[in-house]
């Protein structure tokens, strides 16, 4: 007999978790259907996959590929050798000028008859000097470089603002989370899935299914990244991007999910959508703040450095540090315990502040008040 | 069968239930009673786990209600509520799996309930493109769709229209014959005078009244007689033994001034005096309980 009514507490409590983590996945598979369905959503990802080809691919199509240049005598085609340019040679100057005016070729190069070139060659051009055809010919002297970067400044903002950007977008997309939330609220379901279920299902399960809808677009990014840097024959910095795309990704994820927590307290704090504006303007600083920070400050290496530390700039921070090659391996582990922890103790606070004002109905809560309320 | 016992609540300083105690029983509708801010819907939010008590239990089959418990319960809030952007099927079929059912008997159910209270053509719609009052119907389904063990119904009625009221009735009936205890708020109360087995009368936060409709009927009952006669009914004040309560033209209500057999008196004499259109024992209405109640 005793034994029996040892067991049921340990059995209740089981069939309990079994409930909370149903309950989580059925909520989370809602919000990611909604989602599915939108085509807001589908236009989203798409303009972002087109705009990612589109910045890689595009400069290497609209440059028009190869210069056309034709030469006439041999001199003039040596000069050209290994330059990249596309040589056609023709008999005579006239030839060459006649090419030029019928914009066949962007320039001529010809023998030097006046002796005013050094080199014995001039270049012919119909409207404006061919600055591409003048660098092609132009010798400079080798330079010795003592403490090569291993990454390009162009190449480093490139980076800087397209990580930047990213983030600020899922960041943003977080406000689904607080509209989802509104709505409940709204619709005043939310009092049958509050009888029904744990409050704290309800939260885990929202977080878990943008979460979850958030990591599968950066899986299509991170996927559609690399394909289109190749197909824009930016390969070298591919091999460059890819190690800090490897740490972009678990950063952005554990970024979101902290973003996530803050957005679905942000809903639950009013009752109807056009009130949703009051009390998202906290997370969206959390938002834009890092945007902003990781932006203006990516020449200053001390701020920099605080950024990929602290939990929200992180996320962007310290991949582009690692993709600079100013970090060691130790400081992406620690920044990321820091995100880590502060998500836990973000989801913890965030549940209880949610219990507190998810039934709250009329203007809007004070964040104190929904953490002292109970149900 | 469910016992609500001692129940405090307050919001700030404003009392709002006071030792509330009552019980719903297995296969009977009761019906809750009380006017506007009594303390009806903070009560059934207490007992579904959606407020908390301060004081008193709620208990299913004698032990206190638990979060597995609650979630075999149905309910419909007075705050009517769907998604309004999700398929009418589609929601009922996910409230069903989030109470606990599996896909398949979830989508049955669903498929079952919407037919039977003649929704099952707009199964595919969504819920904001529905008429109010078949909205109404789909906020049915949505409570009963996963079988309940319990019924709580805040206005059930509320905002239906008289074939709907009965449609809504007749799939009600039917779970309270299957042995589930029904409770329903209303403050329509010929509606719940039709329907309810057992009346609990709310009013200021304490229970006023609970109990069998038919035994509050005798408890509150009185010993008055109605007779319409064809005629002025004025000489019934000259009856001895008998006190006229009202007088209005041909009808007259009186009671018995000591011996209870008079009212046949009054019946021969008004036989005599010509026809007779009615004569009837006083019944008290639930109006009139619920008004000596509170």
């Amino acid at each position: 007999m005793t034994g029996v009514t040892e067991r049921e507490p340990a059995g209740g409590r089981r069939s309990r978790e079994r409930g909370f983590a149903a309950a989580t996945r059925l909520v989370a598979e809602r919000e990611m259907k909604t989602f599915l369905r939108a085509k807001g959503f589908w236009i989203g990802l798409g303009v972002i996959v087109v705009g990612l080809f589109a910045m890689s691919i595009l400069p290497t199509v609209l440059g028009g590929g190869e210069t056309k240049v034709a030469t006439v005598g041999t001199r003039a085609a040596e000069a050209l050798t290994d330059t990249g340019v596309e040589v056609r040679a023709v008999d005579d100057v006239a030839a060459a000028e006649a090419l030029v005016r019928s914009e066949e070729v962007e320039a001529a190069v010809v023998p030097d008859t006046t002796g005013e070139s050094a080199t014995g060659i001039r270049v012919v051009a119909l409207a404006d000097p061919p600055t591409d055809v003048v660098a092609a010919l132009r010798t400079a002297p080798p330079v010795d470089l003592l403490d090569p970067a291993e990454v390009g400044q162009g190449q480093r903002q490139l980076v800087i603002m397209v990580f930047a950007l990213v983030f600020l977008m899922f960041g943003m997309s977080g406000t689904a989370i607080a509209q989802s939330t509104v709505t409940e609220k709204q619709t005043r379901i939310v009092e049958i899935l509050v009888s029904t279920v744990p409050v704290r299902a309800l939260l885990a399960g929202k977080i878990a299914g943008h979460s979850l809808l958030t990591i599968g677009q950066v899986v299509v990014i991170a996927v559609a990244a690399p394909v289109a840097l190749r197909l824009g024959g930016h390969s070298e910095l591919l091999a460059l991007v890819a190690p800090a795309l490897g740490w972009f990704v678990p950063f952005l994820v554990l970024g979101f999910v902290l973003l996530a927590a803050m957005w679905a307290v942000a809903g639950s704090l009013v009752s109807r959508q056009e009130d949703l504006g009051s009390s998202m303007g906290l997370v969206m600083l959390l938002v834009m703040g890092p945007y902003f920070g990781v932006m203006f400050f990516s020449d200053n290496v001390a701020v920099l450095t605080v950024l990929s530390f602290l939990p929200f700039s992180s996320a962007i921070a310290m991949p582009v540090r690692l993709f600079a090659g100013d970090a060691a391996l130790w400081e992406p582990l620690l920044a990321m315990g820091l995100l880590a922890g502060t998500v836990v103790l973000t989801v913890l606070l965030a549940s209880r502040v949610y219990s507190g004002s998810l039934l709250h109905t009329g203007g809007k809560l004070a964040l104190a008040k929904a953490w002292a309320r109970e149900a | 069968m469910l016992t609500v016992t001692s129940v405090n609540r307050s919001f700030g300083d404003h009392q709002v239930l006071d030792g509330v105690s009552f019980e719903v029983r297995p296969g009977r509708m009761t019906g809750f009673l009380g006017a506007n801010g009594s303390g009806k819907t903070t009560t059934m939010r207490i007992v579904l786990g959606v407020l908390a008590a301060h004081g008193g239990t709620v208990a299913w089959h004698g032990s206190p209600v638990t979060g597995s418990v609650r979630q075999r319960f149905g309910y419909m809030p007075e705050e009517r509520g769907l998604y309004p952007k999700m398929g009418v099927a589609e929601q009922i079929a996910w409230l069903g799996q989030l109470h606990g059912l599996d896909k398949d008997t979830a989508r049955r159910n669903t498929e079952r309930l919407l037919d039977q209270l003649e929704l099952g053509h707009r199964a595919k719609d969504k819920l904001e493109e529905l008429s109010l009052g078949n909205q109404q119907r789909a906020q049915v389904a949505a409570a009963l769709v996963h079988d309940p063990v319990m019924l709580i119904l805040d206005e059930p009625f509320s905002g239906l229209d008289p074939i709907a009221v009965e449609t809504v009735l007749g799939v009600l009936r039917e779970r309270a014959a299957d042995g589930v205890p029904v409770l329903f708020s209303s403050h329509q109360l010929s509606v719940v005078e039709r329907l309810c087995d057992d009346v609990v009368i709310i009013s200021g936060g304490r229970i006023a009244v609970s109990g069998a409709r038919d035994e509050l009927r005798t408890r509150y009952g009185t010993t008055r007689f109605e007779l319409v006669v064809a005629s002025d009914a004025g000489w019934v004040r000259d009856v001895p033994g008998v006190r006229v309560v009202d007088v209005d033209g041909p009808r007259v209500v009186f009671e018995p001034d000591g011996d209870p057999g008079v009212d046949q008196v009054v019946l021969e004499a008004a036989l005599r005096r010509g026809s007779v259109r009615s004569f009837t024992p006083v019944v008290p209405t639930l109006d009139e309980i619920f008004m000596e109640a509170i």
